[in-house]
């Protein structure tokens, strides 16, 4: 029997009206740059709460003008109250690690990329797609919303710790209503993800078009369909997690306060709850959560390099397999984040170890990259710039993971500045530089010019030793044994550390005025860039073989590519130059492992 | 807007209409060096991969729910006995007989598959069966909480009513996911464009929701 | 522009590691009989991750200069071992290292946590709570009298609960605000929390501690050097956590004795 409906799956017609076209569009195209521009918005404000943190941090007592306005009763006289540094710091990670690194490199570029790198018309379930937007969308002013209850957003770290995250108002301020905002909408957030999901994984099994195996897939996509696992898995485990901390909230159960909690010399009405039980849930999606924050950014990273190397890596397959095994240890580890939670401490040792053997196929994948660098015929531009940025980032970021595994070492540095260091580089500076590749380098296909190359590479090297000159002092501040998430430095032996805050400071107003370039180059370039040709890089996947530039709304006009090769056919010879498209039938060269 | 500068490298026959429509088969390698392994023609409906992720994730889910309840267990001594109301084994019966009645439906409708209309007024019959169970099952449920809170025992009474309410309401909504599900192809059913993998799908989806239940009620009977 | 890139990353890993090298921030000096080990841990793991640091961002750079702006009729070259040396690299060079890291580290571990107190060791228990620690000490009976958690009160100074008229365990009990053990002697430190999760660094010490509400767990360590040192809290617990800080006075056993005497009187 001819089942000739799966065909057409994922295929609709072109939108007319400006709403469907541009708001509640079904287009992956539409919707990918949709999370771009919220993952944009976030970052600046995200961005914007790091400075306010820097500044006090540096100078306590210095009045911030015009503080005031953002909040109701933290900045008396606009210098920042404890409470304030501690709802501003627990929104900056929230947005950062929800709504900036999760967005951006894998829902903003995914959507976009994916089904055209697997040479579809679109993904299978396209209204799905638009609600995991829409209820993103939600999540982000729902969790902004919090800046204007009455006591502000909470104060209790993205990381949420129990008991402090579910006695409620008496907590402090913003344990109250800020929790609940903040659950709630981190449990919008885990439907529009997992709903993404969905639409990756099928997107990745089922859509590819005739010729694309799985080992045809680009790096990139191969990033985005690990992801998109790990994301289904870890979302699915964080959603109850809230759903719990809000019941404790709002219907007074006890899954996370025990019994005898006295605050105020008042007991809690509260009885036998688990504070380790947060702290499991939490982590079991917290340590994947890294790696759905970096690994999209690998693969993009690996996409940018092997096009701009002009020479195949030096396995494509190594390389997948040692992301999929990122991705399944992730899921082992988690407890390294609870050495010294009062967790038994033989658990301790069973989790450090996996940890330990992270290190191997990061290492891998490192080294599978700098053994690709050898003999290249490398380009320098603001793509290839910003990926191996990223390279020197994860290393920098990846070798403070020795100390943090152990947990001997880690009675030393747990809390401490070292691990605020440590993920800054390794998933937050890595990350956005994945993301900022990704951008220089797709742009043109997204919006039909090019961006400006000098002001990208002002960027690339404002950033790149920025973030060294913030980010590598987080670690001896660590070492130093400065406690993080202080608003000040109360203890005696912290004092001699604050000049290196005040240098801190003053490094991250200057790398972070550096990203207003790119938020320009961005704006002036997609009205004012010199126009793209259909393959400015000469690249050889999919995406740079649509019939127009952008791609018209089913991606490849009439009929969809049939697919010839491996994606990266470079350092051959051929009629085109030094690289075959996957769609070309030409013979290509040993390269070809499938 | 598709303004070339460089001229981009056009390949002869690349997006030749007749090459993509099945001259692709061994003949199709002479014409071509390049290497087009054999991939399937032929990728499953989507909908079909798509309902084992869901169900995945609705798995992952009710792990993370049943260690809660394990790890809550252990670290307190307020857990208390609860006897399970009575309703539930009613309602199991029930979600079973729910979904004998969708895989009537199915076994009905295989005859006349591909995008057709049921012609077989039985398939309807059965599918409306379906639903009219499915929804019994939630007022059932209803009837459950209801009998509880007749006790006194309310969601924050003690971890063990706040576990049964939790559980059996996640479960709920989810099994009016499922309802909703029905309700899509009984619609698609009627305008004839119900796809097999669509049906394949909720009854899946509406059979898991079955495993889930007797899952969760051993569970519950074991843990409360 | 590639030697640029080069050249700046040669800088930057030099400057990173000076401060490292020099110890110009660094951990205080430990005064633990079991701080030996996570020292040494320390340093081992330093080297190695330093080397790692250094010699693949240095390879990094030198790849960079090396292979970018090519003349035109330069070809690609391949790395002569290929992926399996690259694979078989990470297993040897890095994960054995590493993973004999691990295993080093174990003792260091073990030497903390899985050797129960010794039976003289003097007992001390320590109450967090938002945003201060109490301290409290057995008295001559040597037993802690039971806590009623209704009867915490900071308006009344009852830190801790104690019911002093109907607990004969409690009447000797000493409450303190700072926390002094004699040098050189075995410390049994119970923790409870009364509240929010909390947790008990000493950085000259070498513990750090989380205290789980509704768990009690314990460490033990022996200070060898006098001086007075500070305690800070760790884990998130509020507004206040910033200054949630104690004095932890290392005494030699006469000033102890002394100092015990004196806090006794203002019971």
């Amino acid at each position: 029997m001819h089942d000739t409906a799966h065909a057409h799956a994922g295929q609709h017609a072109a939108p007319t009206s400006f709403i469907r076209k541009h708001v509640f569009s079904l287009d992956h195209k539409v919707i990918g740059k949709q999370y771009y521009g919220l993952a944009l918005a976030a970052v600046l404000i995200g961005m914007f709460l790091s400075w306010l943190m820097r500044l006090h941090l540096g100078w306590t007592n210095l009045a911030i003008p015009g503080l005031h306005l953002l909040t109701k009763n933290g900045a008396p006289g606009d210098v920042m109250t404890p409470e304030f540094y501690l709802q501003l710091m627990t929104m900056h990670a929230t947005i950062m690690v929800f709504f900036v690194l999760t967005t951006a490199p894998f829902a903003a570029f995914g959507n976009y990329f994916l089904p055209i790198q697997v040479g579809a018309e679109d993904m299978p379930f396209p209204h799905f797609n638009m609600m995991s937007f829409w209820v993103t969308f939600v999540a982000f002013l729902v969790l902004m919303s919090s800046f204007f209850v009455s006591d502000g957003p909470t104060l209790g770290g993205w990381t949420q710790y129990a008991p402090l995250s579910a006695v409620g108002q008496v907590g402090g301020p913003g344990e109250g209503a800020g929790v609940v905002l903040w659950a709630l909408s981190i449990a919008i957030f885990c439907v529009g993800q997992l709903l993404g999901s969905l639409n990756f994984i099928t997107t990745t099994l089922d859509m590819r078009t005739r010729g694309m195996s799985l080992w045809r897939l680009p790096l990139s996509a191969w990033g985005w369909f690990i992801t998109s696992v790990m994301g289904l898995t870890a979302f699915a485990v964080l959603m109850p997690a809230c759903i719990l901390l809000i019941l404790d909230h709002v219907a007074g159960t006890s899954f996370f306060v025990p019994a005898n909690t006295v605050m105020n010399d008042q007991m809690q009405p509260h009885s036998g709850g688990s504070t380790l039980l947060w702290q499991h849930l939490f982590w079991f999606f917290g340590h994947p959560e890294v790696y759905i924050a970096i690994v999209p950014g690998m693969g993009i990273v690996s996409h940018v390099l092997v096009t701009n190397m002009r020479k195949p890596m030096l396995s494509h397959r190594v390389l997948v397999y040692a992301m999929g095994a990122l991705a399944v240890l992730s899921y082992m580890v988690y407890g390294h984040h609870m050495f010294v939670s009062g967790m038994n401490p033989v658990s301790s040792l069973v989790f450090s170890f996996p940890t330990l053997v992270i290190t191997i196929p990061s290492t891998i994948v490192v080294l599978i990259w700098m053994g690709s660098l050898y003999g290249a015929k490398l380009r320098i531009n603001s793509a290839s710039l910003f990926a191996l940025g990223f390279i020197s980032m994860f290393i920098a970021g990846g070798v403070s993971g020795f100390f943090l595994a152990q947990p001997s070492i880690d009675i030393m540095l747990h809390a401490t500045y070292f691990v605020v260091g440590h993920f800054h580089l390794v998933m937050g500076v890595a990350a956005m530089f994945g993301i900022f590749a990704g951008t220089y380098f797709w742009f043109p296909k997204m919006y039909g010019r090019m961006m400006n190359e000098t002001l990208g590479k002002i960027h690339f090297w404002c950033s790149f030793v920025g973030a060294y000159a913030i980010f590598m002092p987080f670690h001896y501040l660590g070492l130093a044994g400065n406690v993080r998430r202080y608003q000040a430095f109360a203890p005696e032996y912290m004092q001699p550390l604050i000049p290196l805050h005040k240098f801190i400071t003053i490094a991250a107003l200057f790398t972070g005025a550096a990203q207003l370039v790119f938020v320009y180059n961005l704006f002036v370039s997609r009205y004012k860039g010199e126009p793209a040709s259909d393959n400015p890089w000469q690249a050889t996947s999919l995406e740079w073989s649509t019939p127009t530039t952008p791609p018209p709304h089913n991606n490849f006009g009439d009929t969809l590519p049939v697919v010839y090769h491996d994606p990266f056919q470079y350092g051959v010879e051929s009629s085109t130059g030094d690289y075959v498209m996957q769609t070309s039938p030409e013979k290509a060269s040993a390269h070809d492992e499938s | 807007m598709a303004t070339t500068v460089h001229e981009p490298p056009k390949i002869e026959g690349q997006r030749d209409p007749s090459q993509s429509h099945g001259g692709f088969n061994s003949g199709g390698q002479d014409l071509v060096p390049g290497n087009l392994p054999a991939v399937k023609r032929y990728s499953p409906p989507p909908a079909s991969t798509g309902i084992w992720v869901v169900l995945a994730s609705i798995t992952m889910t009710f792990a993370a729910f049943t260690s809660a309840l394990i790890v809550r267990q252990g670290s307190a001594l307020d857990w208390r006995h609860l006897t399970l109301p009575n309703i539930l084994y009613v309602n199991t019966l029930v979600l079973f007989a729910s979904s004998f009645a969708l895989e009537m439906t199915r076994r009905r409708i295989r005859v006349v598959a591909g995008g057709l209309k049921a012609d077989s007024v039985d398939a309807s019959r059965w599918l409306y069966a379906a639903l009219t169970l499915g929804l019994l099952f939630v007022v059932g449920q209803y009837i459950a909480w209801a009998q509880l809170r007749a006790q006194g025992l309310y969601l924050a009474t003690n971890p063990n009513s706040s576990f049964f309410y939790v559980l059996t309401a996640v479960h709920a909504l989810h099994v009016l996911g499922g309802l909703g599900g029905l309700l899509r192809v009984i619609r698609k059913m009627g305008n004839s464009t119900l796809r097999k993998s669509t049906l394949d799908a909720t009854a899946y989806y509406w059979h898991f929701m079955d495993g889930l239940w007797v899952y969760l009620l051993v569970l519950l009977w074991m843990k409360l | 522009m590639a030697k640029l890139f080069a050249v700046t990353i040669f800088v930057i890993a030099i400057v990173s590691a000076i401060p490292i090298l020099r110890h110009t921030w660094w951990m205080a000096e430990d005064i633990s009989t079991h701080g030996a080990p996570i020292d040494e841990q320390m340093s081992e793991t330093m080297a190695e991750a330093g080397i790692s640091f250094l010699a693949s961002q240095f390879i990094l750079g030198y790849f960079i200069w090396k292979f970018s702006n090519p003349k035109p009729g330069d070809k690609i070259k391949t790395f002569p071992g290929g992926a399996k040396a690259m694979v078989w690299a990470a297993f040897l060079l890095v994960g054995t290292e590493v993973l004999a890291l691990g295993v080093f580290g174990v003792k260091a571990w073990a030497n903390v946590y899985f050797t129960p107190p010794a039976a003289n060791a003097v007992p001390v228990e320590v109450q967090a709570g938002q945003f201060a620690f109490y301290f409290r000490y057995p008295g001559p009976d040597g037993s802690f009298g039971p806590i009623h958690p209704d009867m915490i009160s900071e308006a009344n100074q009852n830190f801790y609960g104690l019911d002093t008229d109907h607990d004969a365990d409690s009447k000797d009990d000493v409450v303190t605000a700072e926390m002094a053990v004699p040098v050189n002697r075995e410390i049994h430190l119970i923790m409870h929390s009364k509240d929010v999760g909390h947790s008990f660094f000493v950085p000259e010490l070498r513990v750090q501690q989380d205290f789980v509400p509704g768990m009690d767990l314990s460490v033990h360590f022996t200070a060898t050097k006098i001086g007075r040192y500070e305690i800070v809290c760790t884990q998130l617990c509020g507004l206040g956590h910033y200054n949630m800080k104690a004095y932890l006075s290392v005494l030699s056993p006469e000033d102890f004795d002394a100092w015990m005497k004196k806090e006794k009187a203002m019971q």
